[in-house]
Parts: structure tokens; C-alpha cells; sequence
């Protein structure tokens, strides 16, 4: 069987569902397919806490968010890009409030907004703290409305069909029946979300595994800026759960074992009762992260069995506000710490979030491949740079899966039907699946092994800090881990629902994605961002004010090239928090 | 259904639908109250046709009256009848505590609690209760 | 020494098997370990076959709906060391087709979700250029619970009505419904009465009660349907006595 339209989405999240009623909107004729994984609305947008990040006061103006921005993301962000974003991100906010998005109030009626880290001002909307859940549902729910979308919920896809230099569609797999089938389409998005399996102690969802970027990656699209991988610094020990920033911004202080703010002692300014905006607690997260290791290397950091811990002690906050605006912080304290934050301290330690590099795509979110798109986490635009601002990466799917829909819409229309190569490729697929994978006895590997190694190899060589030796030595290592992934043999032959097959073909995606972490990583001899090598600790702009640009070559190795950032209006200085 | 229909081929899912055993409703407390009280019905009939039988009785004067009295006073209908009570009491109460579910009631901007709105059907109940036995014993 | 706990996993193999059947796994039970994880130490180190679907494991996605000991419970909120000394039961939810092991067909679900129309409808749209709808807060409080949903499934599970005619449009996708006629922004209560006062909608609901208290997310379904059943009773009064009243 072969299905045909004139869009194919991959990925039901945020960006995804945005995405496709952009396209919906733009050309109500066109057939759009959104193929995902798992059903929409369990896509690990719904997971974001906070909130998205989008100018509406009065005091506030676009400017000031682009420059926090890209201080933020020390000038690795390409400037044009983060313009529009910046001045389409209100929008889209409201498009979604327009929706039905039950975003939390003022007394009178109008959106309230909340401080987030690195923001100079108040400029976060929010849901309570479930903000994600809130917009996926929304979307989702919004999405039903448009008949034109169809929706392949649980297929799983494998390949993208390239055929005359352009994307043509992908292979999927449909879970419940193990059929494996081509999808083709005139335009096809990524919208998979980001990578964060790949390390051991991740916030992210299981389904977070690079699919997407790899996909792209090996259909011959370049991934960007791979080395900056976010540490958010507050997650709860042993389940690595997210304890969202918007606890720190509405008063949340970091304890050190001594019960001391230790966040002065970094350059981060000084120790205020109220918050005050880019200062202290509401410094940015990659400084944050580092301070934390640094703060342990000094023996201040609290020892647990899951590793060392710090206290994020919001008892001072009060009961009516922790219950208003943080009740699920609460809820997940007492379900997976036994703890109350109204009376007790939360443990916490940095764990890794969110992935600011990704499928390279212009601002319209065309990847280099014609035909094929990507918006998201999947993608690198990039207006997140080294290291993204919490609260900007909800407005950043709404932006940028609108952008790509509309310019998939508007190529899809131009381009004539997919030809009869790209079913052949298909099918060469399906057998390399049933052949390699699928029916094949010899394997010898178990994927929880090999998964376990590669994740233990990216926290020890490209965590926090990085050396050259850790990531040289990391590569190599990473090279057997994908031999060995590729001789998997797995305990389940069968058709029906087999998610063992699917997370061995996850597991190839991981390797192949931490592959081109660890080799850009390895590349970039300086520090910026999240992206801190211990043996060339000063920001080089003489050499790195570029993007990483990663292509797989034949022997699969990748092969990095630098591209300029974009630079507009503000040229690159100091990262300034607390003073 | 033929097994031929329902042998696996390849690419259909063969779905496997569980069903209900027909004492399910023994299982569980809830769902067991939830039958009690879908029977409740046929008592609370019961006890409508019983009022009405009376009313028909005085409306025929002191013979008749007396001769339902006998009736009523008979084992068999005193067993059904205090079966009855149980049941339509149930009813009430299970009525009653659903109340606050089914209403939201507003009081100076503010909602009221579950509590007061149960609490509230009881206060009446137990006042039309105490008007009827000051009627009856007057 | 960490102690060990038997969990019975039921399966179902549909290529091999015409019924499913039970089989039982010895796994860690440490303090922490909430019952998926146990099925991942199953699935990683003892039996690759074992399916289940999760994704978050913080209760939030709605994936790994499980019956747990005969009770609907989400898997990644539900620890394995309340069990103890065990043996558990882990089941796929009840009253829906089984695809296989503990995974279920919704297919059912989502389709009713879309009869319920959950988005905002509006007589107009008011133009972006004209900012938000306001709402204050004790607006958003008539319907934030009902938004609270993660179409998790425990409350179809739990639903015997639902059990015994699948043609009743269920707890969860009612209390959304309600979501959206008790949003101050949203006019579309009379296109969706169509659906919700059809037999299969909520008069179909006996009251059991049960939705409510398996919902892990206090959405209160049951109490969602009974306000709808109140609300349509007193418009439909209303219509009678007031012919008028605008359709």
C-alpha cells in the first residue's frame, strides 16, 4: 500500500499540530499527515512547565527580548532570526489564547505574565505551571476542526525518501499492525522534538531520541550546533523530573549545603528577599548548571544516593502562592520526593533539557534539502544559540512550526506528484527492517546495553564541562557502540505492537545523533554557552562566532564546517547577570 | 463468530475484547451500590403504590380503611415494607450526597462547598421530616 | 539487599495466541521504583517481548494507564513497593479491544472526542489586532478543573456503563465538553447539547461515581456530567415554559 499527500508531518507535538493548521489555513485543498509516534497529545510538549515567553507590556519592547535572547544564547544566535521570533511570538500567544488555551489572568482579565531567567522583564505567559500540557491540548484539540489533517497516530518512521535531490516522503511503520509502508508527500516536516535520551539523567520523555535529527541527517541534511546540549538546573534526583524555573522566578532560592545562596559567590549578583530579573536565582541556565559543579568540587553540595544534590527551598513562598501558581511542582514533589515544598526543602541537580542544536533550516524552516522542513526542537534556526533562555521554547514552536507549514504549503503546491523511485526505495527499506532487524536471529547485542553504554559515555565526556581527551576518547568509543547497535538482536519477531523493534531503531537514531554531539563538540575549541571544554575555557570569536554545521560522510563519520552567525544589531559583548 | 474470522493474518490486528462477567457488579463496593441503587427503583415504585392504595382507602371510608390497615399489618407486606425503608432511604442518601456534584452555587462571588449544599438538603429533609411527625402527633 | 516482588504481567500475543494469559516476572522493589519501572527492568533484562506504551513518567502524557490489582492507576505514578510483599497484577485497562499484552485500543476515545467539538467556537471571531478575550481569574476557575484532563483512560477503565455499551460517549470527553461550555470565551454550548443530550450522552450516565475517583488528575467526570444533566433538565424546562427562547 502506498499513501499519498501533498504534506507529511513528522511529529504530533507542539510544533507539529501548529504546523499543520498553518497549513490547513494557508491552503485548505492541500492533504496534510501528521505521522507520529505516540498519539498527539503525548507528545513531550505536554511536559513544558513554565511558560513561553512573548512582549505584551507596556514597559517591555521587542528589543529588549532579542537582546536578552542572544546574551542568553551567548551571540550564537543569528540575530535575523531571532527579530521575527521576537515579534511573532505575541502573537502566536494570543492566536493560542484565541484557541482556547487557559493561560493564567490578572485580576482584570488580561494575560498575566510571570519573570523567567535571563529575562530583564516580566514576559512570560503562563498556565499555572502546566503551560505545555495546556498549549499541546489546545492545539490538539483545535487541530480536530480541520478535516483536511489526517493523522497516522503510533506509526513510527524510519526513513525519508529522497529521490532527484528532493525529499519525497518517508517510510513508516504502523505499530498495531507492523505494516511498513511508504508515506509520500511534496513536502515533508520534522517536528520530532529533541535528543535528551542519549544522556543517562535527562527531564525528557523515552520518545525524546533524536529521531528526527537523525533521519535528517542521514537523508544528507547538515545538523547545526550539536555540541550545546542545555543542563537545566533544577530537576529532582533519581527520576530527574523538572522542578520548573518559574519556582525560582516567583521567589525560589538555590541552598547550598550550609543553607547559603551560593549563587553569589559566581558573578551572579547579590542576595535579595524578592527576585530581582536576571540576577541570582534568575540567572541563565547554563551558568547555573556550572556553578553547580563548581560548588561540588568545593565540597558544598549535599551527597545522596543519586548523586550530589542542592536545596531549592521555596517555604518562604507560602502556601497560597506555591498552591496557585506552582501546583504541580507540589504535586510532583509529594508523588515522586515524599516531600511537601510548603514545609520542606526540594533537593535538587542539573540534568539535561533541551537540545539548542538540531536539523539546520533557514527562518522559514527549509533545511538545505529541498522539500524537506523542520520546526522545533528537531530544528536549529537557531535563535537559542549556545544556550536557550527557559520560556522561549514554547513561542519558538508556535513561530517556527507556523513559518515551516506556510513555506511547505507554498512549495507543496508548486511540485508535482512523488515518482515511482521513491516507492522502490521503500520497499528496500521494508526489507532492510524485516531483513536486519526484524526476522534476523544472529544478533548478539541487547539494546539495554548498548544503550546504557552510550549514555554513560555522553554524561562522562560531554556533560557540563568537556576536555579534548573525554571527547576524542568518547568518539572512538562511540563508534563501536553504533557497530554494536547495528548487530541487535532482538527477543520479539512479531508483528503486532512491537516496541522492541522500535526502540532498537530509536537506539540507532541515539548513536548516530551523539555521534555528531561528541564530533562538533570536539571541534569547537572554546567555550560558550552551554558548551564549556575545560582546556579552552574563554569564548573565541575570532574563530567560533560560527555554527557547526555537521554532514555524515560516506563512512559514516561526520564531517564539521562552520557557517557566520547572523549579526544585525547587536554585536557581541559581555553576558552580564546580577550587576 | 467462526475461528476462521479469528485467526491472526498478518497486518489485522487481532483484537482481543475481554468481556464483562455478568457478576461484575459484586466485584466492588461502588459498583455494587451503584446496582443497589438502580434497584432502589422498583422499591420506591413499590412504596408509591402502597401510598396510593392508601389514599384510595381513606377516600372509601372507615370499612375500607381498616380492612387496608389489616392488609398492611400482614408479615409478607411488613417484611417488603421495611425492606422498602432501606432502600428509599438509600436512595435519599445517595441523592443527597450527590447534590454538591450536580450544583454549583455561587454566594457573593464566592463557591460554596460541597459540604454546605449537602448539608443544606439534610437540613431540609430532617425539617419537612419534623413537620410531617408535628402533623401526625398533633 | 534489595528486596524482590513478583509482578504478573498479563499477555497477549496475537500472532500466537486467541487469549491472553498471565505471566509472572520477578523484579527489584526498591523504594523509588514506581511499577514502570519495573516493567522497563522487565522489558531490558528479562523479556524484550513485554509491550506497554509510556512516555513521560510524571503523569502528565497519559500513556501507561495499566489495571493495577483489578484498580485503573498510571503506572509512573504508582509504586511497586504499595504492593509489597506482592504478588501484583498488572493488566491492560478494561473495556477496551486489547491490541496486545497491556496495550489497548482508543481509537474509540478519540473519535468521540472530536463529536464533543473540543475547541472554542465563537459567533465571531474577534481579530487577533484586538487582543485577548478577558477572563478573570474566578472565570478561568469555572472550567480550569475540567481543562485539567490527560486523556489517560482510567476513567473509560473504571466506567461500567461504558463496559456495557460502548456507545456511551464516556467521562472524559463529557467533562471536556463541560470545559468548554463553562469557558467565559467559548459560545458553543448548543452545538455541542446535540451530541451531549442524545441518549449515548449523558443520560446514559447512572451515576456511579467511579470516574471521579480513579481520575488521577481530580478532573471529576462524574461531577462534570451530573452539572450538564442539571443544567439541560432546567433548559429544557425552560424551553417548554418559554416557547420563545431563542434556538
Amino acid at each position: 500500500m502506498v499513501a499519498s499527500h501533498d504534506v507529511v508531518l513528522v511529529g504530533g507535538g507542539g510544533a507539529g499540530l501548529r504546523a499543520a493548521i498553518a497549513i490547513a489555513e494557508a491552503n485548505p485543498r492541500l492533504s496534510v499527515a501528521v505521522v507520529s509516534k505516540v498519539y498527539p497529545m503525548r507528545s513531550h510538549t505536554v511536559s513544558a512547565e513554565g511558560g513561553a515567553a512573548g512582549v505584551i507590556r507596556a514597559d517591555d519592547s521587542l528589543d529588549e527580548h532579542c537582546y536578552d535572547t542572544i546574551s542568553g544564547g551567548d551571540w550564537l544566535s543569528d540575530q535575523d532570526a531571532v527579530e521575527a521570533f521576537v515579534k511573532e511570538a505575541p502573537e502566536e500567544l494570543l492566536r493560542l489564547e484565541h484557541w482556547g488555551c487557559p493561560w493564567s489572568r490578572e485580576p482584570d482579565g488580561r494575560i498575566g505574565v510571570r519573570p523567567f531567567g535571563g529575562m530583564k522583564k516580566m514576559r512570560t505567559w503562563y498556565a499555572a505551571d502546566k503551560t505545555g500540557f495546556h498549549m499541546l491540548h489546545a492545539l490538539f484539540q483545535t487541530s480536530l476542526k480541520y478535516r483536511a489533517v489526517a493523522r497516522y497516530d503510533e506509526w513510527f518512521v524510519t526513513k525519508l525518501l529522497v529521490d532527484d535531490g528532493r525529499v519525497q516522503g518517508v517510510v513508516a511503520i504502523e505499530l498495531r499492525s507492523g505494516r511498513i509502508q511508504p508515506i509520500l508527500a511534496k513536502a515533508t516536516i520534522l517536528c520530532t522534538g529533541g535528543c535528551g535520551r542519549v544522556f543517562p539523567f535527562t527531564t525528557n520523555a523515552t520518545i525524546k531520541t533524536g529521531d528526527g535529527m537523525a533521519l535528517a541527517y542521514r537523508a544528507g541534511a547538515p545538523l547545526k550546533d550539536m555540541e550545546f546540549m542545555q543542563y537545566h538546573p533544577t530537576g529532582l534526583p533519581f527520576t530527574g523530573i523538572l522542578i520548573t524555573e518559574a519556582a525560582r522566578a516567583e521567589g525560589g532560592w538555590l541552598l547550598n549545603k550550609d543553607g547559603y545562596r551560593y549563587l553569589q559567590d559566581y558573578d551572579l549578583g547579590k542576595p535579595t528577599p524578592k527576585p530581582v530579573l536576571r540576577s541570582m536565582e534568575l540567572g541563565p541556565r547554563d551558568r547555573l548548571s556550572q556553578v553547580f559543579v563548581k560548588e561540588m568540587e568545593k565540597g558544598r553540595t549535599i551527597d545522596t544516593p543519586y548523586g550530589p544534590v542542592v536545596n531549592l527551598d521555596l517555604r518562604h513562598l507560602g502556601e497560597r502562592v506555591i498552591n496557585t501558581k506552582l501546583p504541580f511542582v507540589r504535586e510532583l514533589c509529594l508523588k515522586y520526593q515524599n516531600i511537601d515544598p510548603i514545609k520542606e526543602m526540594i533537593p535538587v541537580r542539573p540534568v539535561v533539557h533541551y537540545m539548542m542544536g538540531g536539523v539546520h533550516t533557514d527562518i522559514h524552516g527549509a533545511t538545505p534539502l529541498p522539500g524537506l522542513y523542520a520546526a522545533g526542537e528537531v530544528a536549529c534556526v537557531s535563535i537559542n544559540g549556545a544556550n536557550r533562555l527557559g520560556s522561549n521554547s514554547l513561542p519558538e514552536l508556535l513561530v517556527f512550526g507556523a513559518r515551516a507549514g506556510r513555506a511547505a504549503a507554498e512549495y507543496a503546491s508548486s511540485q508535482k506528484e512523488p515518482g515511482p523511485a521513491v516507492v522502490a526505495q521503500a520497499e528496500d527499506e521494508r526489507r532492510r527492517l524485516v531483513h536486519d532487524l526484524l526476522q534476523r536471529t544472529d544478533g548478539r547485542e541487547r539494546i539495554a546495553t548498548v544503550r546504557d553504554a552510550m549514555q554513560k559515555t555522553m554524561e562522562e565526556s560531554a556533560g557540563i564541562y568537556r576536555s579534548g581527551p573525554g571527547l576524542a576518547k568518547a568518539a572512538d568509543r562511540l563508534g563501536e557502540l553504533e557497530e554494536q547497535a547495528r548487530r541487535i538482536g532482538l527477543d520479539d519477531h512479531s508483528r503486532t505492537f512491537n516496541t522492541e523493534l522500535v526502540t532498537a531503531l530509536e537506539l540507532q537514531f541515539m548513536v548516530e545523533v551523539a555521534r555528531t554531539m561528541v564530533g562538533s563538540a570536539l571541534k569547537r575549541e572554546e567555550s560558550r554557552g552551554a558548551h564549556q571544554r575545560i582546556d579552552f575555557p574563554k569564548r573565541d570569536d575570532q574563530r567560533f562566532l560560527a555554527h557547526s554545521l555537521c554532514r555524515r560522510a560516506a563512512d559514516g563519520s561526520c564531517r564539521i564546517e562552520y557557517l557566520p552567525v547572523t549579526i544585525t544589531r547587536w554585536p557581541p559583548g559581555e553576558r552580564v547577570y546580577g550587576r | 463468530m467462526s475461528t476462521e474470522r479469528n485467526r491472526y493474518t498478518e497486518f489485522r490486528p487481532r483484537w482481543y475484547r475481554p468481556k464483562m462477567s455478568t457478576w461484575w457488579w459484586l466485584k466492588r463496593w461502588s459498583s455494587l451500590a451503584f446496582i443497589l441503587r438502580e434497584l432502589s427503583s422498583i422499591f420506591i415504585a413499590w412504596f408509591i403504590y402502597f401510598f396510593l392504595r392508601l389514599v384510595h382507602a381513606l377516600g372509601r371510608g372507615d370499612a375500607a380503611y381498616r380492612e387496608f390497615l389489616a392488609w398492611a399489618a400482614s408479615p409478607g407486606i411488613v417484611v417488603l415494607n421495611g425492606i422498602t425503608f432501606a432502600f428509599v432511604l438509600f436512595h435519599a442518601v445517595t441523592w443527597f450526597n450527590l447534590a454538591p456534584q450536580a450544583m454549583v452555587v455561587h454566594l457573593g462571588g464566592k463557591r460554596l462547598p460541597g459540604a454546605l449544599i449537602a448539608g443544606a438538603n439534610y437540613a431540609a429533609w430532617v425539617v419537612a421530616t419534623a413537620l410531617v411527625l408535628w402533623i401526625v402527633s398533633r | 539487599m534489595v528486596d524482590r516482588i513478583t509482578v504478573e504481567v498479563a499477555r497477549y500475543r496475537p500472532e500466537k495466541e486467541a487469549e491472553p494469559s498471565f505471566q509472572a516476572y520477578e523484579v527489584p522493589c526498591r523504594k523509588d521504583w514506581v511499577i514502570l519501572d519495573g516493567l522497563n527492568h522487565i522489558k531490558d533484562h528479562l523479556d524484550g517481548t513485554l509491550s506497554y506504551r509510556w512516555s513521560c513518567r510524571m503523569g502528565v502524557c497519559g500513556s501507561c494507564g495499566m489495571t493495577v490489582n483489578g484498580e485503573p492507576k498510571l503506572t509512573c505514578a504508582t509504586f511497586l513497593a504499595d504492593y509489597a510483599p506482592g504478588p501484583l497484577r498488572v493488566e491492560p485497562l478494561r473495556n477496551f479491544p486489547i491490541i496486545r499484552d497491556v496495550i489497548v485500543d482508543i481509537d474509540d476515545f478519540m473519535q468521540k472526542l472530536s463529536a464533543v467539538k473540543p475547541w472554542l467556537i465563537r459567533d465571531a471571531e474577534k481579530p487577533l489586532a484586538e487582543g485577548e478575550y478577558r477572563q478573570t481569574p474566578a472565570q478561568l476557575d469555572e472550567y480550569k478543573q475540567f481543562s485539567m484532563c490527560i486523556n489517560c483512560m482510567l476513567c473509560y477503565s473504571a466506567c461500567p456503563v461504558y463496559g456495557l455499551d460502548p456507545e456511551f460517549i464516556g467521562p472524559a470527553a463529557i467533562a471536556l465538553a463541560q470545559r468548554y461550555n463553562l469557558d467565559s470565551r467559548d459560545q458553543g454550548a448548543r452545538q455541542r447539547d446535540e451530541v451531549l443530550s442524545k441518549h449515548e450522552g449523558i443520560w446514559s450516565c447512572t451515576f456511579v461515581g467511579e470516574c471521579t475517583k480513579v481520575c488521577p488528575k481530580h478532573v471529576d467526570p462524574a461531577g462534570a456530567i451530573q452539572r450538564y444533566k442539571l443544567s439541560s433538565a432546567m433548559g429544557s424546562v425552560k424551553d417548554f415554559l418559554m416557547p420563545w427562547r431563542g434556538k
